[in-house]
């Protein structure tokens, strides 16, 4: 299943990247044969098999609603490029 | 001239009265120091785990079971994705084709019968950090930078999105006031307008008077005052009924209305908005709620304020039921019936007089709070007032103020009317030739005098028989 460049530069715009000409072909020819590889799965006949969510055979896993400590502000920051006292701060958004 | 009918639907966010956030286990609280509530989970970093909080899930279940809804056999989290600083995933852990509660109904009952209004669904998902815009003056305009708090972050909403089945702004007010009441005592949310916890999007639209079809559609987002949507949904429509009738088109698009909010909503662009690629969590397994927990839950739900407005509204008029019931004031005013005061008094009372203070009704003594309305007709405005303030205070005692009585005796308020009428005899005059309103001018103009102490029915007596007939020339 081809897709096309302008597929490819729409999901780059949704994610804020900057693709260059070369990497727009070669995202489109990696995309592709990901989907193909996918594809591979409508072969078979699938009538009466309800769609998997999850590959595990698992359900309701979940937490008690008991408070945890939290990171501590220095380490909240350690990654951040830039702050404004307590607060992250980024471009004008 | 066509007739039309509007076509509202509703989506309203609640959120969780949970300890702490949806997948993580960070604590929710308003007001903390900025971002001291994060952790791995919250703020996205590479690795983190999300675990969905069990208390926010019953809730969710709750409020869906309140709502009339079936509760899913199995119930899927998706990832809505978008790209904003107020979620550093890039995603909101969301809810898409397999949501936790579907196919309900809430009944809104109305004086003349009742509204059914379609639940379509109730789902879990968690809310986005808090975004500041600052600017080198001013907000939001010109903005050259924008501050995040990540405190909010991943806190459990429910989603509820209705049917489009409200054709009235009042009902869709009455539905909301109703709705509130019910979140709030199944205490699974504070449902606080003020403070941002309950929230809500209109969708309005209107179609000629008998069609069944569904017209472009405007959405009013963000709203946070039911008195606010009510006159923003009455503007639409009648802009939308303008333009129909000038032979125009509504375009599709979002207004908003929050002139509070800070946040400055993403603007994406129309193409980018529908582009959620939402798909399954796969970092969450499916939710099967076990059946004994929702009839566990099925359990835990008492008499709901629907229920009670149509029961109490036939001891009062359904006006006054309503006003009760989604004030949260019903319980306390059968106490106060229960106590031997008169139903349509203790109505009174509570809807003007205690509503007005913003105490709470389960801190009164119905005992004392009774000797207090009953001996309204005796004693002083004054009296009754700072009573009524003071009665939802653990030491409020009703002799305090039973004790001032009102002074009623005619030898000694006769002087006073005759000192008033003396010194306003053109309003006397106008009083006699017909403008039969200036007795409250002079009934507080007694009350004045007497520092509040008299007994407005006697003064008023008095008044009407010194001042004689009120006949226009």
């Amino acid at each position: 299943m081809a897709i096309t460049r302008e597929e490819v530069l729409h999901v780059a715009r949704l994610a804020r990247l900057e693709l260059s000409d070369a990497e727009v072909e070669r995202f489109r020819e990696q995309l592709s044969a990901i989907l193909d590889a996918v594809s591979k799965v409508s072969e078979l006949d699938l009538h009466g098999v309800p769609p998997t969510s999850h590959p595990l055979d698992v359900a309701n896993v979940w937490a008690e609603d008991e408070p945890r400590p939290c990171l501590p502000l220095d380490d909240v920051f350690a990654n951040a490029p830039d702050r404004d006292g307590e607060l992250f701060r980024t471009p004008p958004a | 001239m066509a007739s039309w009918e509007p076509v509202i639907g509703l989506e309203i966010h609640v959120h969780l009265k949970t300890r702490t956030k949806m997948f993580c286990r960070c604590p929710v609280e308003y007001a903390a120091v900025p971002n001291s509530n994060t952790c791995p989970v919250c703020l996205a970093f590479p690795g983190a785990l999300p675990v969905p909080n069990r208390r926010a899930i019953e809730d969710c279940v709750k409020l869906g079971l309140a709502l009339d809804c079936a509760v899913a056999e199995r119930a899927v989290f998706h990832r809505k994705n978008y790209f904003y600083p107020d979620n550093p995933k890039a995603y909101q852990i969301s809810q898409y084709d397999e949501p936790l509660c579907v196919d309900g109904g809430l009944t809104v009952p109305t004086a003349d019968g009742e509204e059914r209004i379609g639940i379509v669904r109730a789902h879990l998902e968690e809310d986005a950090a808090k975004n500041v815009h600052v600017a080198a003056s001013g907000r939001i305009h010109g903005a050259t930078a924008t501050l995040v708090d990540f405190n909010r972050c991943g806190t459990p909403l429910v989603e509820i999105v209705t049917a489009p089945d409200i054709h009235s702004a009042d009902t869709a007010k009455r539905f909301l006031q109703l709705l509130r009441q019910t979140i709030v005592e199944l205490d699974v949310s504070d449902a606080e307008l003020e403070k941002g916890s309950m929230r809500f999007d209109v969708n309005v639209s209107v179609r000629p008077a008998g069609s069944d079809e569904l017209r472009t559609r405007t959405e009013l987002k963000n709203m946070n005052s039911f008195n606010f949507a009510a006159k923003g949904i009455e503007r639409e429509i009648a802009r939308q009924i303008r333009i129909y009738e000038e032979g125009g088109t509504v375009d599709q698009e979002t207004l908003h209305f929050d002139p509070t909010n800070e946040d400055s909503p993403p603007l994406r662009s129309k193409e980018e908005a529908q582009d959620y690629r939402y798909f399954p969590e796969p970092d969450l397994v499916p939710v099967h709620t076990p059946r004994d927990v929702v009839e566990r839950l099925r359990g835990e739900i008492g008499e709901l304020p629907g229920t009670r407005i149509r029961r109490i509204a036939d001891t009062l008029a359904f006006y006054d039921a309503d006003v009760l019931v989604t004030g949260g004031l019903d319980q306390l005013w059968a106490k106060l019936v229960h106590e031997g005061v008169d139903p349509k008094e203790a109505a009174n009372v509570l809807a003007n007089d205690f509503a007005a203070t913003g105490g709470n009704p389960n801190d009164v003594n119905p005992a004392e709070f009774a000797k207090l309305i009953k001996a309204r007709p005796t004693i002083t405005r004054d009296a009754f007032s700072r009573g009524v303030a003071t009665s939802f205070s653990g030491s409020f005692v009703a002799g305090v103020f039973t004790e001032q009585k009102a002074v009623s005796d005619v030898a000694e308020l006769d002087p006073v009317i005759d000192r008033i009428l003396a010194a306003n005899a053109g309003q006397a005059d106008a009083y006699r030739g017909g403008k039969e309103g200036l007795l409250g001018f002079f009934v507080g103009q007694v009350m004045k005098e007497t520092g509040g102490k008299a007994d407005p029915r006697v003064v008023s007596e008095r008044l009407r028989e010194k001042l004689g007939p009120s006949t226009p020339a």
